[in-house]
């Protein structure tokens, strides 16, 4: 890598994005920025708008309304924005026939690099020893590789990523988040989608959370994890006097059939234990099982709450971002 | 990006994969194998059997076996510039690098001239081989005769322009599989019935010389199917240079469509 950090990396932004389908909305009015000297995540379920948004962002997809921004411009105004940003949104998108060198003499062609960077970059994903071999052979992994030396030619100061760990091997998530933490600590701009949110939780700084092609919530990570709401895994003999408790407390029950207990929704273990204490209850199990990451994301990206339940908290916080 | 960098990308799409030089050597073979049996049944033939032909008009024929038979190596190598790109998805990093599209489209039709050449050169080499049977079981091979040598090198340019024509038409139908079943069934049965079957008609016979493969005799001046209808009162080729003009209309009917279709459309 060259060791120079870009001066003033641009802001990637997306300024209520809509994009339809003939009757299918899959973006909704989505606006978001993605700051330079972090990293972003791009999160949503399947079918979430993802890829359709960074295309538009890009250039790739034409929005139905709104504008996406790379440093204040349409990516395509940019005099040579193949330099200024690199991506990667289909590992898969390769000429089977081509060697991985070939490939990326061809995507080093409109840059106007030299080979000894394309050799650099494929020592930079570890992918020297198969330099020759045919890219139809790769696996997954090597394709992300692949990509990601693609991203990476030019050196671009800011770096948008499509499911990057996809089918990376632990070994290589490891090495794909200190990489592109390093990136953004020399002061890029990266955006890396995915669905999986523990699969970037190490990774990224802030967070962009879509679901149903709309803006869930846009805010750091640290935000996020403040939204996750603590839960108990509790054993007790007495199962109507553990009911009655939780009653009495407003904490939710739902069985964990793991374990034979049962988790309280809403309640600290440290509440839990007092509680159970001064009703003169016996506890076997003790757990706190403060709701994760994972399920605050889960939980922010499910579809609405049924008509006549109370109002998901998440629904009402998305509100409030996004509005 | 600039022009230039624009025809080393394009350029380098090619000679990266396999399957251009292994359409030129397909297309060699091919053509040596139809000139050298061409050529074996004038040298074999009997006044009863088959027209007399001078030997200058058999060399001819021998020859104009590249635009009659090898026009279809071109065409598929130039809607594969195309088509190979929607196929693998690699549109995608095309017009990441050039969002000005239609550039992209111009730098293809650019590169498609070399090609061509190349293509032509292999399939003169492939028809040459007609000659010595000529030479050794026939007439005589003619191949002094000017006509002879213009023949030559306008079936290099007439292959030159099937293969930017079929950049053309990759811009137009980019399923690859359809691109290359079109022109397979197009070029091998659609358009040989329909000239022999409009020349047959009475008025129709002009409109089969405005058909494709017939413009591009025209531009050769030699061509088996040509000298077949003609015996059977068929109809005239087009002057040389209204073929290549009937060439160019297909040509800037087609990459006027696949503008304002493929390379304007959304890229998922």
């Amino acid at each position: 890598m060259t060791p120079a950090p870009p001066p003033d990396a641009p802001v990637l932004e997306a300024v209520g994005l809509t994009k339809d389908f003939g009757a299918v909305r899959a973006v909704d009015d989505l606006s978001f920025a993605v700051a330079p000297g972090r990293v972003t995540g791009f999160l949503g379920p399947n079918g979430a708008g993802k890829t359709t948004t960074l295309r538009m962002l890009l250039g790739l997809v034409r929005p139905s309304a709104g504008r996406g921004l790379v440093g204040g411009r349409p990516y395509g105004e940019h005099p040579a924005p193949a330099r200024l940003v690199g991506v990667c949104l289909d590992a898969g998108a390769l000429h089977p026939g081509r060697t991985a060198l070939g490939h990326l003499r061809v995507a080093a062609a409109p840059l106007g690099l030299p080979e000894t960077r394309v050799r650099e970059v494929l020592a930079l994903v570890g992918l020297e020893a198969v330099a020759r071999r045919r890219v139809g052979g790769f696996s997954l992994g090597m394709k992300q590789r692949l990509g990601l030396a693609v991203a990476l030619l030019a050196d671009p100061a800011v770096l948008v990523l499509d499911e990057p760990a996809n089918g990376l091997d632990p070994e290589g998530i490891v090495w794909l988040r200190s990489l592109l933490r390093s990136l953004a600590g020399q002061g890029r701009t990266v955006l890396v989608s995915s669905h999986v949110l523990r699969e970037v939780e190490h990774t990224v700084d802030d967070v962009v959370v879509v679901a149903s092609g709309r803006l869930v919530v846009a805010e750091p990570l640290v935000d996020l994890a403040r939204r996750a709401e603590p839960a108990t895994l509790v054993l007790a003999p007495d199962a109507a006097g553990l009911a009655a408790l939780a009653r009495s407390h407003g904490w939710t029950t739902a069985p964990d059939p793991a374990t034979g207990g049962v988790v309280l929704a809403g309640a600290e273990a440290a509440g839990v234990g007092a509680a159970a204490h001064a009703a003169g209850l016996e506890l076997h199990r003790l757990e706190p099982r403060g709701s994760d990451l994972e399920s605050v994301f889960l939980r922010l990206t499910q579809p609405g709450p049924d008509p006549g339940e109370s109002p998901d908290p998440g629904q009402s916080a998305a509100e409030g971002v996004a509005r | 990006m600039s022009p230039v960098a624009l025809l080393r990308t394009e350029w380098r799409k090619l000679v990266t994969t396999r399957l251009w030089w292994v359409l030129a050597l397909v297309m060699l073979v091919y053509l040596g194998f139809t000139a050298v049996v061409l050529a074996a049944s004038f040298a074999l033939a009997t006044a009863e059997t088959a027209p007399d032909l001078a030997p200058a008009d058999q060399t001819l024929l021998v020859l104009g076996s590249l635009g009659t038979a090898g026009y279809v190596f071109p065409l598929l190598v130039g809607t594969l510039l195309v088509t190979s790109e929607a196929r693998h998805g690699t549109f995608t990093a095309t017009f990441l690098a050039e969002p000005r599209r239609w550039r992209v489209l111009v730098a293809k039709l650019a590169v498609a001239v070399p090609v061509g050449l190349v293509l032509g050169v292999a399939g003169t080499l492939g028809v040459s081989l007609g000659l010595p049977v000529l030479a050794v079981l026939g007439d005589g091979a003619a191949v002094g005769d000017p006509a002879v040598v213009r023949a030559l090198v306008l079936g290099v340019v007439v292959t030159t322009l099937w293969c930017v024509l079929g950049v053309a038409l990759g811009s137009v139908v980019t399923n690859q599989v359809a691109a290359v079943v079109g022109v397979l069934v197009f070029t091998q049965f659609v358009e040989p019935v329909a000239r022999i079957a409009l020349g047959t008609v009475d008025g129709a016979a002009r409109v089969a010389s405005f058909l494709p493969g017939a413009a591009a005799d025209a531009v050769t001046g030699a061509s088996l199917l040509g000298a077949m209808t003609a015996g059977s009162g068929g109809p005239d080729l087009l002057p040389g240079w209204a073929g290549a003009l009937v060439l160019l209309a297909y040509g800037v009917v087609l990459v006027t469509v696949g503008a304002r279709t493929t390379f304007r459309r959304d890229v998922l």
